[in-house]
Order: C-alpha cells, then structure tokens, then sequence
C-alpha cells in the first residue's frame, strides 16, 4: 500500500468527518472504493459516519468537479421559475480537488455555475492518475484480478501471473505533460504542494500529429476516432460540458447526425473540442471514461495549445484574468482573417 | 451429434475455406493494445489469439447495426415515386461471425424475443451465422451462470466451438451449422468417444459467477413492481452516475433504437439506430414535458427494464452477464451489486 | 436487403395524400388534415378502432403518432387533428393539399366499443385538443347508437375558438340521444353555453357511475383534477379509460420510446383503464 496515498486517504477522511459535523458542509464530494480493480467511485458523503467510506489512489481520474453543479444546485431548495431567489446562505459543498480540477472550478466559478461561498476546496497535489489502459497494455491484455499500489510501483496480479509495473511508465499522458499539479485555489490543503512541474515538450504529441502532412493527418484522425460508439461518456465525464441540451441532443436544428457513421462521429469531437477551447485544463476525464480508447483529448491539447500561443493564457489558473476566448483585445492575433488578395490564392 | 476435432492449424484453414460462403469475422479485441473493437474480417488462413471474455463491442452490432437503413426515397417533389419509401436493395452476403462467446450468443436469441415480428431484424438473424466459442477461462466479471447462461452455453449460436487440451472440438447446433462442418472435409476428423464424453461433462459442470442457480428471474418476476421501483437505493446509484450511454451501446441486450431520416441532393433515407434510455432527449416529448426528465429515473429505468419489466413480459432477464457494463462504466456501477440489491430487497 | 417484405414490413407507411386541410382553431396551431391512402385495395383494406393511432409519415422529416380522429364508420378517408409542436408536426403544417404523405397504422387498441363498453352508459371527458380520438369514439357510437346507454360528453377548451370540430359540436348538442357540455375556460364575448373548467363541469354535471365508463382524454393537469368530483359520486378507478400520450418512435412496441415500466403505451395503449395505470410507474 502507498504510504503517501494512505496518509492523504486519512486527511480527507478526517476533514470531511470535521466537516460534516460541524456541519459547514452538507456534503464532501470525494472517491470511495470500487468492485474492480483499479477502479473508484465518485462519492458523496452526507453523514460524518460515511467519512471513512473515502480512499485517494492513483485511480482517480474522474473529474470530480463534474458533480459540482448538480449536487449545488440539488441542494437548493426547490423552486419554480419566476420565484424569487432563497433568502439566507445556502447549503455548501466540500470536494476534493487536484491541480486540474481546481482550475476547472475556477472555470466554473467564472462561468457563474457554481458559487465561490458555497464551496469549500479540499486541495490536494497530483502525483498524476494512473490509465487503467496502459496498466492492461503492460501485461498483454490479460485479465487482471488485483491491483496494489505502492508509491512508485504497481503490482499487477493476474490468472497466473504477478507483475511488477513502474508507476510513472502508465501515469496517463495528460497528468505527464502536466505543469500545475497544485490546486490553484483551496480552502484546505493535504499533502505538501510539488510546485510547478518542467516539462520539457508538453505538446508533443500534437505537434507530433501536425508535423504529418494532410493525408497522413486525416488518416490518423480516421483510425482514432473509428472506434466511437457515441456513448458521450466524453462530454459527461466533462466538468465544462453543462448545458442543458448538447448541441449533439438538439433536434431543431439537428446539427449532427446520431448513427457512427465518419462524419457524423468526427463532427461530435470536433465540435465538442471547440466548446471546450480556452477553457479546457486537460485533466483528462474525458479520455479516462472512454470505454473504447479513444484519444480524443489530443483535440482539446491541440486547441489549448493555440490558446497559450495566441493568448497566453491557460484555463483557470486564477479567479481574475480575462478569459480568453470572451475578451477583445485589439492587439489579439488575427491570422485566420484572410485580405481578399490572400483568399484568392496570394501570399500573405 | 456430430463433433470434428480441429487442430489450430486446421481451425485457421476452415476458417479461410469458409470465406467463400460469407464474410468471415473473427475477434479482434485490440489494436496496440488500445483502441478496442469487436469483430475484423479475417485475413489470413490463420485462427487469431482469442483472449478470455468477451471483445470491447457486443456481438448485436451485426444484428442492429448502426445504421439500419430501412428505406431509401426520393425528395424530389412532383415524380410518380416523390417520398415513396423503398426497402434498401439486395446483395447482403451472409456473415459468418467466430468466436462468440456463449453470453453474447444468448443475447441474440434474447433480443429476437421483442423483435420477433421485426422483418430487419429477422432478416439479419437469417444471415448472420454465429460459430460460439465456449469460455474455458472466464473472467473476473463475468457473470453468465447468474443470468441463466453457462460459459458452454449454445443458445443463439449455429456452431459451438470449445478449445480443448490444445484442440478444437465443434459441435453443430443448427442445420446451418452442419453444413458449415461440411466445409471441414479433409481438414477435420470426427471426435473420439472420449472427447465428446468430455465435452458433455465440461458442459453440465461449467459456471462462471456468483450466486448461480439462484434463478434470479424467477425471484425478481414474483416481485412486486412498484416495491422494487421504490427501493431507496436507485438515487444513491443515480447520484455518480454520469448518465453517459457506455452501458446500453456496449451492452448486448440494450435494444432500444431512434429512427430518423436523413436527405441529400433529392435523396433520402430513414435510418434507425441504437439509442439509449440513458439519454434525457429519449422520452422528451414535443411539448417539453419529460416523463423520465430527471437522472434517477433513467438509471432506474434501464436496470428496471433489464432486470423486471423484461422478464415480467418474456421471462428471461434482458442481461447475459458479460460483464462489459461492469468493466467499462466510468464510475464503477456494477448491475451485479444492483441484482443483489433488488433480490435482497 | 430485398427479402424485407413490402406487405409484411411493420415499418412501410402507405403513401396517401393530403385530400383536405382545415384549420380547427383561431391561433391556426391546429389543423385537421383528411387525407386518402393511394392504392384503393390498402384504402379499402383500412380498418381501425376508435381511439387507435396511425404514423405520419414526412420522408425526409420523420414520423410522428397522432390519434386517428376519424370514426371507423367514416370510409375512404381518414382525419387527423394535428397540434403544431415539433419538426415533424411543424413540417405537416407547412404541407398544401395534393401532396404526398405516408400512413403507417392502425397502430395501438383503441377504446374496446365493441366489447366492455358496450351497453354501457357512456361518458366522454376531454379538454383542449385531446378531443380528436373521442370525436372518432363518439361518431361510432353514435352509428352504433343501440349498443350503448345514455351518452353524455364533457368538452372543454381555453376560448370558443379553440374548440375543435365546432360544426360537428353544433350538429350533436341538437340531437336528443346524446348529451352535450360543452364549456368554456372564461367568459367571452358572444358565447351564451357553459363556462368553467373541465374539473368543475364534470363536479356539476355529476354523471352517474351506475353500469358507465368515462373515456378521459386531455391534458395532465386536467384528468387529475377530473378524478375527485368523479370518484365523489362513486366512480371507481375500472371504470375510468386514459389515453397516455409518450414519444414513440417504432409504434410496435420495440424501440423503448414510449415504455412506462413493462408497458408499451403504443403496442399496450395507448387506452389503459385508471386501475391499470396506477399500477405503474408516473412515466408519462
């Protein structure tokens, strides 16, 4: 057992046991133990007694700042449209946040979906999730029965098999690009705070897959994406997917076709990465709650990429600078407007 | 019953001669050992690696694919055939699916049962041609005993393969099957007394998961409905759900479809797909009123239909323990905890 | 794939065309649409119950289940009192007369005229545009007139000019072998009949339930508060038919649209006695 996970196991435990029965939060949005392996499961404790129910691993890779609004706003007493708001201070929430998912609560903050007061963040560093994939990857493909975690090792038990796995080799590719395993905003701190993290190339792999010319690039975005079975575990899994008809539910006007049919799939991702852009912390729920392995975080890398590039500015990393995407500035880039000689096929 | 003994190599070559009477799928569980798939077209005269389980796609891709084209039109007005719907042409091949696992098999005979007056869905039991293959190796997921299955299980499949002691024995289930056999002339030999002896008795003795025997069905169809719908549990269930539709697409016993139709250039087609009770737009009505508006309900909606409505209307649980839900779902809900909830309710 | 029947296929519309459009109501959002199958054998092959559906079919838009607003008794067309509400219905409304549709039905059971309501004192209950099935069940009742007992129809609607079929509604409350009320939400110029919501109609009226059926059909809000008055005077939850309104989509009970529980409401319903459907699930 991971000395470090258990101590951080613990701390949770114990602020949330505080917590809720000091009764500053009505509930602590945190992990508890699964029925597989390698799994978690996203859990709302509501009684202090549900406290020890909670477990921090390596497994963790659903953003947990996707249950915020809901579990606010299911806190709220109910009322119809056109009441007025509740008098008096409503119920908060606590929940434990990474680098990532601390960012994505800023978002959520600045996008005026979850309400500052009413949280209480429980910060704690990343050492980077684990993908259960490249844990499969590693022993072949064989069915794996048990799954110990030390603090730099996983020990992989199978039908016949016992094997030893560096942590950092299946770390997932997101959590080892990352530069901000620290929460930028808490309230509570566990664990010790890593820093800023140097990586040398972050946009590797998409810089890998733009150094290909279009066919080759077309093929890759092909084989990639043929195996979506338009599940949406992507979008749901997502803390900034909160609208209340996706664009891909809408039907007046339809604009994307429902069946997995190339274009009807790749228009899904594409479009999904767009709403995502400039908002995006690449905390890779997305790409974990996909049952069938598809990369389409590379799409969302990309766009936070150009946002850095252009802008500056990488998404959530403080309650108060502009945001992006809904900020005019006249000195922003503006190389995709095309002077009539260009568009016809002239130099720029 | 007639049973040929393979060797691999054989397997491999019947496999290929049976390329002349359809197109030959045989699992194909990764690629890299990354993006998932279910089935490929065999390539070579080889019989591929087949790991314990079941592939990432259930088997019901071949049997409601997605699409379904169930008519063509033409959109342009004022022609005599303007808008009169066409059932698409012929010249489908048979396919002739491998390595089947005995649950997702199960799970077309299951499926048939809503569908039986469904002339598509008929249509592709007619040509979709299952050779199973038993589990000697099931996984830590698999629950297929539970559900009223056996990891020899034969339902659904024309053929059943079972590897054993390093070679393959095939047992005919159907017409369909035998003739297929018949294609095994000079590749395969009749089994020995001893090998179907054995095979019978791996047969009656084979289980995979807990609490076989139980008759779930039977438990769950002589409960009260209501009592089940009320049970406390469904919102603690509904409050990490994600409400993704992971399980029903993966699911081999999800069958719920939408039809909708799609034109172009003077030229339509209506078109149905899977669809999933998961989704809130599923039972949105046109006024804006949701009977199923809120998360729980759907949740509840679509172990409820699995676990009771189904076998209050056909007997059967509409679950074949393959375990891909359990495996795959995001946030860890396990319908096995959810049967053991309800039956100890 | 060839080897689809085409007289077999559940899912084949018949063409028909749109033979008569009427506008029923003063905000246009409802029209009744006669249309004609095509091929004379399917026209003369048509046979419905009253309070069964058909699909609209719009290639190229989608489907949509509407209730048949023509009696069985009504031969050689078939009517449909369509609300303006969503792409398929909005695309219906844009049609003209002459063009192409699709029909694909009779689908669902119907209100059993033929059999447990038959002899029975019968009582219609509807509000707003839920009234078209009932239109279709009244007719054949009245065709029929010597199979049931007295016959007493509670209608309402928001304004006069929302009532549908009001020519019709004309013709019945000057027969003597059927009783009409009609009514009103609030008072309005030039109408001199009944003023009040359904629920307090019915309350007034007070049929009796002694060997009766009520036939309800309108909107949520409306059947609920129909109940207490009724069940005041001893009506019991048997005797009550609901038509229950889901999306659907295949209309033979496959898809999972429109299911409440183990039931279809297309293939099942969509008519359910009260009793039936309190022992399901509130998913409709």
């Amino acid at each position: 057992m991971s000395t470090a996970n258990q101590k951080i196991t613990e701390e949770i435990r114990a602020q949330a046991e505080r917590l809720l029965s000091s009764g500053e939060v009505e509930a602590f949005l945190g992990y508890e133990k699964g029925s597989l392996p390698m799994s978690v499961r996203p859990f709302t404790a509501r009684k202090p007694e549900d406290a020890g129910r909670l477990v921090w691993n390596s497994f963790c890779v659903l953003n947990l700042a996707n249950y915020l609004p809901a579990l606010l706003k299911s806190l709220e007493p109910p009322r119809r449209p056109g009441d007025p708001p509740p008098e008096g201070p409503l119920p908060r929430v606590a929940v434990v946040a990474t680098g990532c998912w601390s960012r994505n609560i800023v978002v959520q903050i600045r996008e005026n979906q979850v309400d500052r007061d009413r949280v209480t963040i429980v910060g704690v560093p990343s050492r980077g999730m684990v993908s259960a994939m490249k844990v499969r990857a590693a022993v072949n493909g064989r069915e794996i029965t048990a799954v110990t975690e030390e603090d730099h090792l996983l020990l992989v038990e199978g039908n016949g098999f016992r094997q030893e796995i560096n942590r950092w080799d299946v770390v997932r590719d997101n959590c080892k690009t990352c530069r901000h395993p620290d929460p930028v905003i808490h309230d509570i701190l566990i664990g010790k705070k890593a820093g800023q993290r140097q990586v040398q190339e972050p946009f590797a792999q998409v810089k890998d897959i733009e150094s290909k010319d279009s066919a080759r690039r077309w093929q890759w975005f092909a084989e990639a994406f043929e195996s979506c079975i338009r599940c949406y575990a992507c979008r749901n899994a997502c803390p900034l997917c909160y609208c209340p008809t996706c664009f891909v539910d809408d039907s007046r006007p339809q604009w994307v076709g429902k069946s997995t049919d190339r274009t009807d799939t790749l228009l899904f991702h594409l479009l999904r990465a767009y709403h995502c852009a400039g908002r995006c912390t690449d905390c890779g729920s997305c790409e974990s709650a996909c049952p069938v392995g598809i990369p389409m975080r590379l799409l969302t890398k990309k766009l936070n990429m150009d946002v850095l590039e252009m802008y500056g500015s990488e998404a959530g990393m403080s309650l108060d600078e502009p945001l992006p995407l809904t900020t005019y500035d006249p000195s922003d880039p503006q190389g995709f407007v095309l002077t009539e000689r260009e568009e016809k096929g002239g130099t720029r | 019953m007639k049973v040929l003994k393979f060797d691999r190599k054989g397997m491999g070559k019947w496999l290929a001669r049976l390329g002349e009477k359809g197109n030959v799928y045989v699992p194909a569980s990764s690629k890299e050992g990354k993006t998932a798939i279910g089935w490929r077209k065999l390539e070579s005269a080889e019989m591929p690696p087949v790991s314990p389980g079941v592939p990432a796609r259930p088997v019901k891709n071949f049997l409601l694919p997605q699409p379904e084209v169930l008519f063509r039109f033409s959109t342009r007005p004022g022609k005599e055939d303007s808008f009169i719907p066409r059932e698409p042409e012929p010249g489908q091949v048979d396919n002739i699916i491998f390595g089947v696992r005995p649950c997702d098999a199960r799970s077309i005979m299951l499926n048939a049962m809503p569908y039986e007056n469904d002339p598509y869905y008929q249509a592709r039991m007619e040509h979709n041609i299952i050779i199973g293959l038993t589990c000697g190796e099931p996984c830590s997921t698999c629950f297929c005993s539970w559900t009223g299955g056996s990891p020899m299980g034969t339902d659904g499949c024309d053929l059943s393969v079972t590897e054993l002691e390093g070679a393959f024995m095939a047992r005919a289930i159907t017409r369909r099957g035998e003739k297929l056999l018949e294609e095994a002339a000079g590749i395969a030999v009749e089994a020995d007394h001893d090998a179907v002896e054995g095979l019978e008795k791996m047969s009656a003795t084979a289980v995979a998961g807990a609490g076989s025997g139980t008759a779930p069905e039977r438990a769950l169809r002589e409960r009260d409905l209501m009592e089940l719908y009320n049970a406390p549990f469904w919102q603690d269930l509904a409050e990490r759900c994600i409400n993704c539709g992971a399980c029903t697409f993966l699911c081999p016993t999800c069958y719920c479809f939408d039809i909708q139709d799609e034109t172009l250039h003077g030229k339509g087609r209506r078109i149905r797909y899977q669809d999933s009770c998961m989704f809130p737009l599923f039972t949105l009505h046109a006024s804006g009123h949701n009977p199923r508006g809120q998360k729980v309900q759907r949740v509840r909606n679509r172990f409820m239909h699995k676990l009771k409505y189904f076998p209050d209307r056909f007997g059967p649980l509409s679950c074949v323990g393959c375990g891909r839900c359990v495996r795959d779902c995001p946030v860890n809900i396990d319908i096995r905890e959810v049967m053991g909830k309800l039956l100890a309710l | 794939m060839s080897y689809i029947s085409k007289t077999k296929n559940p899912y084949r519309p018949y063409p028909a065309r749109l033979d008569q459009i009427k506008v029923e109501t003063e905000d246009g959002n409802l029209k009744t649409f006669r249309i004609v199958l095509e091929d004379e054998r399917e026209r003369e092959a048509w046979n419905h119950n009253a309070g069964q559906f058909a699909m609209l079919s719009l290639a190229g838009k989608g489907e949509i289940p509407i209730g048949i607003a023509s009696s069985p008794t009504e031969k050689g067309h078939l009517l449909f009192t369509v609300n303006r509400a969503g792409v398929v219905t909005t695309a219906l409304h844009n049609m003209r007369e002459g063009d192409r549709i699709g029909v694909r039905g009779p689908l669902g059971n119907g209100f059993p005229v033929d059999t447990d309501l038959k002899g029975k004192n019968i009582v219609i209950i509807a509000g707003g545009f839920a009234f078209t099935t009932l239109r279709a069940t009244l007719i054949y009742m009245l065709e029929n007139r010597d199979n049931y007992g007295k016959i007493t129809v509670i209608y309402g609607a928001r304004t006069p000019g929302m009532l549908l079929y009001r020519d019709e509604l004309r013709a019945w409350q000057a027969r003597d072998d059927v009783e009409m009320h009609v009514t009103i939400d609030r008072e309005a110029p030039g109408w001199d009949g009944l003023v009040g919501f359904v629920p307090t109609i019915a309350g007034e009226v007070a049929p009796s339930p002694e060997n009766a059926a009520a036939l309800i059909c309108g909107p949520p809000i409306m059947i609920k508060f129909t109940m207490p008055p009724l069940e005041k005077v001893g009506w019991t939850d048997e005797q009550v038919y609901l038509s229950l309104e889901n999306r659907m989509k295949c209309g033979i009970g496959i898809c999972g649209h429109c299911s409440v529980g183990p039931v279809y409401v297309c293939n099942d319903g969509p008519v359910f006695t009260r009793s039936q459907v309190r022992k399901l699930p509130v998913e409709y």
